[in-house]
């Protein structure tokens, strides 16, 4: 047996006596009993001491000092028996492997531990009314005070801010200097004084973004990652991470705005069965000799699952590739085709749907038909957060394509 | 007949224009759905848009209306497109009053459509029965029992089916499930015993019901048109009303467009208005050709049913497939353009795409008329 298969073998033991019964889909297949929050984070606990929620971080910050392949192998085998891993967020795929790179131990053992504990949620202060494509132009102010950096702004579009207790926030240290010179990287308890949270009505109905305002609110100053007006330079290798996050990169299986059916189907699955939407189709539509009466959308449907299928290996070979000669060029096209894709499968579930596409609630549509709308409305922010694909496009067309730009 | 209006046709569509612009902007139509309004639509706006002949005026004057034509029609409910305006124009004049219009009696005409006219009336047609538009696909069955008939069966997305006075149902007589004859329409009433409404909350705050018949019993002289011969009625009555349909999604996303190539004009990013950027200017102008091309062929599909045109129903295809996509893309693009702000319910924008999303649908969507598109061009 292989190094490898003997770990596996260890983490399916580990898990089979360690992971309680209502935190997995059971053996025969019936629905997995329900659990309360108490014992979601219980089970982050067992799994944190374990160091696999994090795999990859150093055990000294909570996580297994785990090799990639390893890591790989704990969430392999954790999707196999269907349970998750609660401390999946913000705090571990984004700001988690910054702090990793640019903050000081101090910093680390502060912040990184209760992440891999799943014990504070973090929100991401980015944009502002006036600066979202253009993030570098971001007018919230930090002036120092003592031990204290002074805050004054406002943020917009910060996603769960009324269910986080921390910010990863960009400030403006230097007003003075060029516009990506003067920015720093703080972090600060949402619970200060001054901060006042307030949640945003998304297209879907769903609250899922807000609007947070600072008004002399105090941060220490020994929360200041990295060197002070130094932060753009952290602030792009985070945005690195969420656009991993985005794509369905970078593990862990949990991207913003959770549920969004219809985008990463076909993930589990190998090639062999039709996919959610061509099963939807059959079910909604009915077949022919079991075919779909419908050429069009079957064809439709195929340009959908081919694209999927592209992109899927496109994912492999770039991680395939990333392992002997670093990140591929292909890794940067990966959140732009990955928001595309989704938005245009949801598209077409609601063609398949059909009627049933155009409930909001109650009755006459089933909870999954009014989800599958709601994911929909909700998945036409996935080309606009983390960088909206025009930004991506730009991007790639100066950096990867090395197309000249006008700047 | 020309592709321009006259100075009449201007001059009721600037009418329209201003009546929507003061009484029923698109906040009108967010109170509605934030009030959760249990009639869906407001009577007393739609009184005054009776008033002003709106209800009536393709039903002919001896019948109470003004005896205009579907253009006059269309233009009026472009303008309401524009500001999302919920009313039953559709479900009333176009699709009720349109059966009535199409294969009524004499006595059914004078006793249903003065009241339409006077916009006391609502009516609905409830002919669907499946999860996409299929009018000839109908299970719901009459019985004939003597001089009565025993209806059976169960229709779906009713517009405006929860508050109209009077139902119009479409049930076999005879023939199969998908047979284009044996399909007759009833008139009935909705409080009939065995008449069962329930109302459905769409995504884009209009009317709609699901209708569950049971046994219910209509007498013969309430049959509209000939027994087994309904489809001849619904052709026409529902290429007029996709027609019509058009005419409000042209509105729809004219004003999504206009909104955006605004916000394209004020929003600045990178120290310029992002309305410099060629990656927005090039889509922006993809999007005037669409409108301008949708523009054209709602018109002119609007004049093929007042001219008596026999190429009203590949008009309407072809408007409806045409208007379709432009509106879709339109208000796509719309949101994208909006960025994080277009997001949100409290932007207009997303309504326009919700909107959009159920226009889409209604009467067919454009892979259906695309394919209807063909067959009646005999290929
Ligand atoms: C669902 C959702 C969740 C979000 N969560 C967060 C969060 O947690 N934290 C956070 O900080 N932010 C968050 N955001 C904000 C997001 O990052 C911004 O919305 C995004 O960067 C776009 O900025 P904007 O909304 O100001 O749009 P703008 O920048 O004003 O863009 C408007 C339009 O102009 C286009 N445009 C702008 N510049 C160019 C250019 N140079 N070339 C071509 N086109 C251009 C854009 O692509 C867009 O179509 C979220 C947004 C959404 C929709």
């Amino acid at each position: 047996m292989s190094e490898l298969e003997t770990f596996r073998e260890e983490v399916r033991t580990w898990l089979d006596e360690n992971c309680p019964p209502n935190m997995r889909t059971p053996k025969d297949g019936s629905a997995r009993l329900p659990s309360k929050p108490e014992e979601v984070s219980a089970w982050c606990r067992t799994l944190a001491d374990r160091g696999f929620t994090v795999p990859t971080w150093p055990k000294a910050y909570s996580g297994g000092d785990y090799s990639k392949e390893q890591a790989a192998v704990i969430q392999e085998e954790m999707t196999r028996i269907g349970t998750m891993n609660p401390a999946v967020s913000f705090g571990t795929m984004m700001l988690g492997p910054v702090l990793l790179e640019f903050a000081s131990h101090e910093q680390k053992l502060e912040h990184l531990v209760p992440i891999a504990r799943g014990e504070i949620r973090w929100c991401q202060g980015y944009s502002e009314p006036g600066s979202g494509s253009d993030l570098a132009s971001l007018q919230t102010r930090a002036v120092r005070d003592g031990d204290h950096f002074i805050i004054n702004g406002q943020k917009i579009w910060t996603t769960m801010a009324h269910l986080s207790d921390w910010m990863f926030c960009l400030v403006r240290t230097d007003p003075d200097a060029a516009k990506h010179h003067g920015i720093s990287f703080i972090l600060f308890d949402l619970k200060s004084d001054g901060v006042t949270v307030k949640p945003i009505k998304l297209i879907s109905g769903q609250s899922q973004f807000c609007e947070v305002f600072f008004e002399d609110v105090r941060a220490l100053a020994k929360n200041l990652v990295g060197k002070q007006n130094d932060g753009w330079t952290i602030a792009k290798r985070l945005l690195q991470y969420e656009r991993n996050m985005l794509s369905g990169l970078g593990g862990g299986g949990r991207r913003r705005g959770g549920r969004r059916r219809g985008q990463s189907e076909g993930r589990q699955r190998g090639n062999s069965g039709p996919s959610m939407t061509a099963e939807s189709a059959r079910r909604y539509l009915g077949t022919v000799d079991g075919k779909l009466g419908d050429l069009t959308l079957r064809d439709e449907i195929v340009q959908a699952d081919l694209d999927q299928l592209g992109f899927q290996l496109t994912m492999k070979r770039s991680n395939e590739e990333a392992k002997t000669s670093g990140p591929s060029a292909a890794s940067s096209m990966f959140k732009l085709y990955m928001s595309e894709m989704g938005k245009r499968r949801s598209e077409l579930m609601m063609k398949v749907m059909g009627y049933q596409s155009l409930g909001w609630e109650g009755p006459g549509f089933s909870q999954e038909e009014t989800g599958t709308t709601r994911g929909w409305l909700r998945g036409k922010g996935s080309s606009i957060e983390g960088g909206t694909s025009e930004i991506q496009k730009n991007v790639i067309a100066k950096r990867v394509l090395g197309l000249p730009s006008g700047d | 007949m020309a592709l321009t209006l006259n100075a009449e046709q201007q001059m009721l569509k600037d009418n329209a224009k201003e009546f929507v612009r003061s009484n029923a902007p698109v906040s009108h139509m967010r109170k509605l759905r934030d009030t959760k309004d249990a009639t869906g639509f407001s009577s007393d706006i739609y009184g005054q848009m009776a008033e002003l002949g709106w209800a009536g005026i393709v039903i002919p004057e001896e019948y109470g209306g003004l005896g205009l034509g579907y253009l006059e029609l269309g233009l009026v409910l472009e303008e309401c497109g524009r500001n999302l305006v919920p009313q039953p124009l559709v479900s009333t004049v176009l699709l009720g009053a349109g059966c009535l219009l199409e294969g009524g009696s004499d006595a059914q005409k004078k006793d249903i459509l003065p009241s339409v006219a006077e916009g006391e009336a609502v009516l609905a047609l409830a002919f669907e029965e499946s999860r996409r538009f299929s009018p000839y696909n109908v299970k719901t069955t009459a019985d004939n029992s003597g001089s009565a008939y025993k209806l059976n069966g169960q229709k779906t997305f009713v517009l405006d089916g929860h508050v109209a006075g009077k139902l119009i149902v479409s049930a076999r007589t005879s023939g199969e499930e998908r047979d284009r004859d044996g399909i007759t329409l009833f008139l009935v009433d909705p409080k009939a015993g065995g008449v069962k409404i329930e109302r459905s909350t769409m995504v884009d705050s209009r009317n709609a019901a699901n209708i569950t018949l049971e046994g219910v019993e209509v007498a013969a002289g309430d049959i509209l048109g000939e027994v087994g011969k309904g489809a001849d009625v619904l052709d026409p009555v529902l290429d007029r009303a996709t027609i019509c349909l058009t005419a409000e999604m042209l509105g729809l996303c004219s004003q999504a467009y206009d909104t955006t190539v605004e916000y394209l004009k004020t929003r600045v990013q990178f120290d310029v208005l992002i309305g410099t950027f060629q990656a927005l200017q090039h889509r922006a102008v993809d999007m005037f050709c669409q409108l301008e091309l949708s523009k054209s062929v709602v018109l002119d599909a609007l004049s093929s049913i007042d001219d008596d045109r026999e190429d009203v129903a590949i008009m309407a295809s072809a408007a409806k497939a045409r208007l379709t996509d432009a509106a879709r893309l339109v208000t796509r693009e719309a949101i994208q353009m909006h960025g994080g702000i277009g997001m949100t319910d409290e932007h207009d924008i997303g309504l326009y795409m919700k909107r959009s999303a159920a226009c889409e649908l209604t009467f067919g969507d454009a892979s259906y008329h695309r394919d209807r598109f063909a067959t009646l061009k005999g290929f």
